[in-house]
């Protein structure tokens, strides 16, 4: 077993006074896929939010318990949440580029937002879209704005917005969900290769996707995780008659 | 499938009014504008000439000019705006970034609504009171201006606070997920996407706000001007103010200058609200989403 680069320990979630998240215990293994599978509503974006202290912007909102990123607990009052997000990125599920920027400022947004400037803008962004395999498509084109590209390319773009901050952990609250099956394509092959240097979390409601990217998948259901195990046991053998049904489709 | 060919001649007449009323209540409005702005024009026509613009007030409604009013006026809007644009939009940042939702921030912003809908001389006497007695600004150009400032915030800050609004909350959460402070987030990400709509909302109000003539009276703004305005401290007139003055005098000559003042009134606001249109247009063609 790889030693986890992530522990997560009693997380608790809420919005407001309704519960999200009810005592979570998970380890994230370094440099491998971890996909979060579940029902809709059951926690999963609220978890992956958790990670990079994200659901405590959401008004009202606030999580309790610990989660350690290499050993050091980020819900530590003397963490700031704002510097911990660096080291860990994040896509979301509808591509976001800043419309207002071209694809070579959106690349370079993370480092704009801090008010720094890297030493060699033109290799960052040129190594950036080259690890979201996107670099062959917008190369004759780097100052055309961001939106301008298609769904799946602007996804990419957002990859690398999320690369380029060189992140240790990457998490990705369904990135395929708005694209079509050529581009959810690509994003997987792509997952596949930058696994060898981050540490990822994938959500994901599509069975095949999990089975053909993830190491291992942990089933959430209604807040609560049910079973985390290797992927092809959760998709074999589960342990949990809950994850049976649900990776068989009898629910959810 | 007989149904398919059936017509409901009700409901195309229907649809046919409506059309018509809807059409109607457009054309209507501006047919009267037009007509309005023709009649003034030809009323004035005779006084519109650089000499009229460049004069001073004169006994003698033929050669009395308007340059004071118009140099009172274009200082009142840079002033008013100076100060109305930067409180305004932060205000309107702080509510809709920052303030936290509960009954306070509600009773803010019932509030500023409100202040939106009092009537303008209400604001006269407010600044009488607050800027040229018990501040001792006298029946100055910063007094003046102060007032309409006072006037314009809250329409500054409704039309800011709508272009925020008009963001989508990914945005900003892209860019906390990357590392940034809220405000940085909010300065390079969320301001620059409604940076139209903002500039719009103002330029607007401000177009109105230099129509005003209740509180400008109500100040105590004198009507007959023969200098332009030198220092904040000034004693000032304004175009509106200059009409007023105009039509109200026996004297056909004076009407006439009062149109001719209507017209580069009417001019200098149709001007700003292109010049809104116009800064939409071209920002919006680098920013689409
Ligand atoms: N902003 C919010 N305010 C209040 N409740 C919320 C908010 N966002 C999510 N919830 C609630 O928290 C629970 C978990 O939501 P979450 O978004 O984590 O689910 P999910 O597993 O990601 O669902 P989906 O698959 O539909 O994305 C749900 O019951 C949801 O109603
Ligand atoms: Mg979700």
């Amino acid at each position: 077993m790889v030693e986890p680069r992530m522990k997560v320990q009693g997380l608790k979630a809420w919005f407001g006074s309704s519960i999200a998240l009810r005592d979570i215990d998970l380890d994230i293994a370094d440099k491998q896929v971890t996909a979060i599978i579940g029902p809709s509503g059951c926690g999963k974006s609220t978890f992956v939010r958790c990670l990079n202290r994200m659901h405590e912007v959401t008004p009202n909102a606030r999580a309790e318990g610990k989660v350690l990123l290499d050993g050091k607990d980020i819900y530590d009052p003397a963490v700031n949440p704002v510097a911990l997000r660096r080291y860990v990125g994040m896509v979301f599920q509808k591509p976001n580029p800043f419309p207002t920027m071209s694809i070579r400022e959106n690349v370079l947004a993370g480092l704009t937002l801090l008010g720094t400037r890297a030493k060699d803008e033109s290799g960052l962004v040129e190594r950036s879209l080259r690890q979201a395999a996107l670099w062959e498509e917008v190369r004759g084109g780097l100052d055309r704005p961001g939106v301008s590209l298609s769904g799946g390319q602007q996804q990419r773009l957002c990859i690398a917005r999320a690369l380029a901050m060189e992140p240790e952990v990457l998490l990705m609250d369904e990135p395929c969900s708005a694209l079509d099956p050529i581009a959810t394509a690509k994003v997987e092959e792509l997952i596949l290769e930058l696994r060898r240097r981050y540490t990822i979390v994938i959500v994901t409601h599509n069975m095949q996707q999990a089975q053909r990217v993830a190491d291992t998948t942990a089933f959430f259901y209604m807040g609560s995780l049910v079973e985390h195990a290797a992927t092809t046991k959760i998709f074999g053998n589960p342990t949990e008659r809950r994850t049976a049904d649900y990776v068989s489709g009898r629910f959810g | 499938m007989s149904r398919l060919y059936t017509v409901d001649a009700q409901a195309v007449a229907a649809e046919r009014a409506f059309r018509a009323i809807a059409i109607l209540a457009l054309v209507l409005p501006l047919c009267l504008l037009a007509l309005l702005f023709g009649g003034t024009l030809i009323d004035g026509f005779s006084r519109l000439s650089f000499d009229f613009l460049s004069g001073f007030p004169s006994r003698r409604p033929e050669e009395a000019g308007i340059l004071p009013a118009l140099a009172g006026t274009m200082a009142l809007m840079l002033l008013t705006a100076a100060m109305a644009i930067p409180v305004g939009v932060g205000a309107a940042i702080y509510l809709e970034e920052y303030a936290p939702p509960g009954k306070i921030t509600t009773l803010i912003e019932v509030n500023i609504r409100n202040l939106a809908g009092v009537p303008s001389i209400i604001y006269g006497l407010l600044g009488l009171e607050v800027f040229v007695r018990s501040l001792q600004m006298d029946r100055s150009l910063i007094a003046g201006a102060c007032t309409l400032a006072l006037l314009l915030l809250p329409m500054v800050v409704m039309a800011s606070r709508e272009a925020l609004r008009t963001v989508p909350r990914m945005y900003r959460e892209a860019a906390w997920a990357l590392g940034a402070e809220k405000w940085t987030g909010i300065r390079r990400v969320v301001l620059p996407m409604c940076l139209p709509g903002i500039l719009t909302g103002v330029i607007l109000s401000l177009a109105r706000a230099i129509g005003e003539t209740a509180p400008l009276i109500t100040l105590g703004a004198l009507t007959y001007v023969s200098f332009l305005p030198t220092s904040l401290k000034s004693a000032f007139t304004a175009l509106p103010i200059q009409i007023f003055n105009w039509t109200s005098r026996p004297q056909a000559g004076f009407h006439v200058a009062a149109a001719a003042g209507i017209v580069v009134l009417l001019t200098m606001m149709l001007l700003l609200n292109a010049t809104a249109i116009v800064l939409r247009m071209r920002l919006q063609k680098k920013v689409t989403w």
